[in-house]
């Protein structure tokens, strides 16, 4: 029986006791792992402390209700999980050469390792970082202040966090689940899986998919409601056309994945019995329900990249995208075929071959309007005067490794291949190679793209350049390998195997892996190198890049209300147009008052609010969930009485402001397209072809 | 201003006593013994229609007089609805079929 106050809490419950009893390598994994997590914190407070900074922290970041603030938290977000899943990938590579007839780690390790790397790669990694990149860029796209909801938005990132923090806890306190990412019942019912790992993972990500539907409402309200006067839905970017398709995605396909998971939620911890095995359970409706979000969610993380790309490939070809309504067809066409392809996961559960070749159809149509747009990205660059800096290095690594992964995905949708290659090295391969190209490389693109806008300065080039080859290079030695490996039969999860001729493939991907490590390590050096030379690498008018959207004409970084005066916009590439034939930099004939959000903490009170429920439900400490419970609704009801929601800008204000960035930017000289990434490259572009 | 205000507070009220009402028809078919189950399971169902519709009417406010936007929401979520419904219906029954 649990106890009262502490639920099934105790003092056995982290890997050092383990480890104590039993040091090996396996176990001093584990804790070695389990100190990362309080150390970190620890040195982030010292930190923080040390340099005075909690007061910022809290007044400028984590109680904004800035669109732009919240965009780059959900960045730093990413970007720790992101360290933490590489990892987890280099130590499963690390171990499985050491795997046959063996390794260094216990299967069960094993299992938590490839359970919480995906776990945590798609939840808190893919999709913090297209969401983050949706909230920084839309507003900026369409000529908006603002999201349409802000407090919500800080909202969705507290629920995201929560989520995240849970998996962190995870290492120290208790173990996590080890079912894999998507955690199929009967496995992860309590019959096999009584401990706290699967309730960990539930909560994790019942709590994040609520916060993560709520920002598609954010982003979709904001793209319908928010653009600047003349934005008619056919002049918008194609980045917001990605996002707005995307947003809708994400109000249809995450609720599925919150009914899945509150249905295990309720088998769990209330006894139902929707997916065991005995009493009328059915697990088969699990998967089901389950890739009814998940299937969506692979094309809700794809899109935002094919749309960083078809910015990156008109903007530094110097030329307009081809044929800009086949990519809104083509944008479309994938948010819904999307929807109807879901039960190529689960090929193998038994259903007839009608069933199986309707779905199997629709997935090989999938790829077709994918194709289209790869066609015009390609004729976009075509004769233009391409740029072959960071962002087209990886769109062209995307167009050689994307394109495979697309067919490997096309051989798998056929059934027949699928019953022969499913759950096998095969299936990693194919999903790695979609997903990190795709992706992975689309985000890194879009954030040297974006970078200079955010903050001011660009980053070093060079670094950035080895950074793309480091990702190119080890994604392709870490698992192209992998496909032969699923022919030669090598099933997927195997914490061991005992035929040797896997061995060489298995030492293949570890060199990937410790190259991938390593691309992550010049980033982050990058970063810091940059931020030490950002005199240098200034580009304070804001468009280093010679853009063709909105977000180049104001300066870098924004001011907090985007626009000085709200753009008037009459056609696609607006930017670009004004350059050549209009009258850029010039002051607006009226200036008016501008009503900003307020900081609220409603999103550090419902986030942590959250987080504290999570875990006290996964351990059975009911005092505390109810009383976070009360927190949630408390908070919600208190929100509603506060009137003075916004704060005003008086438009002389912003009419001086405008004066001097004008002046600034009339003072700066103009530099062409040789000198991009010239310390010369203040952000003011000499237009370089009319159009 | 005010009597807008007043016919907001009054949709409110409405949409949840119907909306509460609505979910206690949904218990009471279940819990009541002695109604066939099949009985049971379609006023379950149409309990649910039924609550769709109201929480559109009295708390998204969509109606007669509603946007080009409202229209574009509800044929997608019903496009949307019918693939998600009807997909598992198939599923489930051709699972049912072969393993029973
Ligand atoms: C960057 C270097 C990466 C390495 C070295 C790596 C390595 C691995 C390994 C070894 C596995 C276990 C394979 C198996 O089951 O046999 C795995 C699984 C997986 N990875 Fe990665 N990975 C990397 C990046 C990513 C990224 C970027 C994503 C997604 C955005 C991702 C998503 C997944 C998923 C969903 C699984 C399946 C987990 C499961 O079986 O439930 N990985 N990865
Ligand atoms: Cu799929």
């Amino acid at each position: 029986m649990a106890d009262p106050i502490f639920g099934r809490l105790d003092w056995t419950v982290t890997p050092f006791d383990d480890f104590f009893r039993d040091p090996s390598i396996n176990e001093g994994v584990a804790a070695a792992a389990a100190s990362a997590v309080p150390l970190g914190a620890v040195a982030v407070i010292a930190f923080l402390t040390w340099k005075g900074l909690w007061g910022p922290l809290w007044r400028d970041w984590l109680t904004s209700a800035d669109h732009k603030k919240i965009g780059i938290m959900y960045f730093v977000l990413a970007g720790v999980m992101m360290l933490r899943g590489v990892l987890e990938g280099a130590v499963m590579r690390t171990h499985q050469v050491t795997a046959l007839d063996g390794g260094v780690l216990s299967a069960e390790h094993f299992a938590q390792l490839f359970s919480t790397h995906g776990t945590i790669m798609i939840f808190f990694v893919a999709t913090p970082l297209i969401t983050g990149l949706m909230n920084y860029v839309v507003p900026l796209q369409i000529g908006a202040r603002d999201v349409a909801f802000p407090v919500l938005n800080q909202i969705s990132l507290g629920l995201t966090a929560a989520g995240a923090g849970l998996v962190m806890i995870s290492l120290v306190i208790g173990k996590f689940g080890t079912g894999g990412w998507t955690m199929y019942p009967p496995y992860t019912g309590t019959t096999f899986s009584p401990g706290p790992g699967v309730d960990y993972w539930v909560w994790a990500i019942g709590i994040s998919g609520i916060g993560s539907t709520l920002a598609g409402i954010n982003i979709a309200v904001t793209i319908y409601k928010k653009r600047s006067p003349g934005m008619k839905f056919l002049r918008m970017p194609i980045f917001t056309w990605t996002s707005l398709c995307t947003a809708i995605m994400m109000i249809y396909a995450f609720p599925a994945l919150t009914v899945s998971t509150a249905m295990l939620a309720l088998d769990r911890s209330l006894d139902f019995r929707f997916f065991t095995n005995d009493l009328g359970g059915n697990m088969m409706q699990y998967a089901n329900i389950f890739w009814m979000f998940g299937h969506p969610e692979v094309y809700i993380v794809v899109l935002p990249a094919y749309g960083v790309f078809s910015e990156i490939a008109a903007t530094f070809s110097a030329k307009r995208i081809y044929s800009y309504n086949s990519m809104v067809i083509a944008t479309s066409a994938i948010a819904v075929i999307s929807f109807t392809v879901w039960l190529h996961h689960f090929f193998t559960m038994g259903q007839g071959a009608s069933v199986n070749a309707a779905f199997g159809i629709a997935t090989m149509i999938i790829a077709v309007p994918t194709g289209v747009k790869v066609y015009n990205w390609m004729a976009t660059m075509f004769r233009g005067r391409v740029r072959l800096s960071v962002p087209i290095i990886y769109l062209v690594g995307f167009f050689f490794l994307f394109v495979f992964g697309g067919l490997t995905g096309v051989i798998l949708a056929n059934p027949t291949i699928d019953y022969q290659v499913h759950n096998s090295q095969f299936l990693v391969a194919h999903f790695h190679n979609v997903l990190i190209p795709g992706v992975l490389f689309g985000v890194l693109a879009g954030v040297h793209y974006w970078f200079p806008k955010a903050f001011g300065f660009r980053l070093h080039e060079g670094p950035a350049r080895l950074e793309a080859y480091l990702w190119f290079g080890g994604f392709s030695l870490a698992f192209l390998p992998l496909y032969w490996l699923g022919l030669m039969g090598m099933p997927r999860r195997s914490a061991s195997y005992d035929n040797p001729a896997f061995e060489p493939a298995m030492w293949l991907a570890v060199v990937g892996a410790a190259m991938v490590v390593g691309a992550l390590g010049v980033a982050i050096w990058n970063f810091w190198a940059s931020a030490r030379d950002r005199e240098a690498l200034a580009c304070p008018v804001g468009d280093p890049w010679d853009g063709r959207t909105l977000e180049w004409s104001i300066p870098s970084p924004p001011p907090e209300y985007n626009f000085y005066a709200l753009p008037r916009v009459n056609t696609v590439d607006a930017w670009t147009v004004e350059k050549a034939v209009g009258h850029p930099y010039e002051m607006a004939p009226r200036y008016t008052d501008i009503e900003m959000p307020r900081s609220t903490a409603m999103g550090v009170v419902i986030g942590g609010a959250s987080a504290a429920m999570g875990f006290a439900i996964t351990w059975w400490i009911w005092w505390l969930a109810a009383l976070s419970f009360a927190v949630i609704v408390a908070a919600l009801i208190a929100r509603a009485f506060v009137r003075e929601t916004t704060r005003t800008i008086k438009a002389v204000e912003v009419e001086v402001a405008h004066r001097a960035f004008l002046r600034e930017a009339s003072r700066t000289p103009a530099v062409g397209r040789d000198d991009e990434i010239a310390p010369d490259n203040l952000g003011h572009a000499r237009p370089a072809v009319p159009a | 201003m005010k009597d807008d205000a007043r016919s907001e507070m009054r949709r409110y009220a409405i949409g949840a006593v119907l909306s509460a009402a609505l979910t206690l028809l949904a218990f009471w078919a279940v819990m009541s013994h002695g109604m066939a189950r099949s009985t049971a399971l379609w006023i379950v169902g149409a309990a649910a229609l039924a609550q769709i519709v109201v929480q559109m009417r009295c708390f998204l406010h969509v109606g007669s007089s509603s946007k080009r936007e409202d229209l574009h929401l509800i044929l997608f979520s019903l496009v949307l609805g019918t693939l998600m419904v009807g997909g598992t219906i198939w599923i489930m029954s051709s699972l049912h079929d072969r393993m029973y």
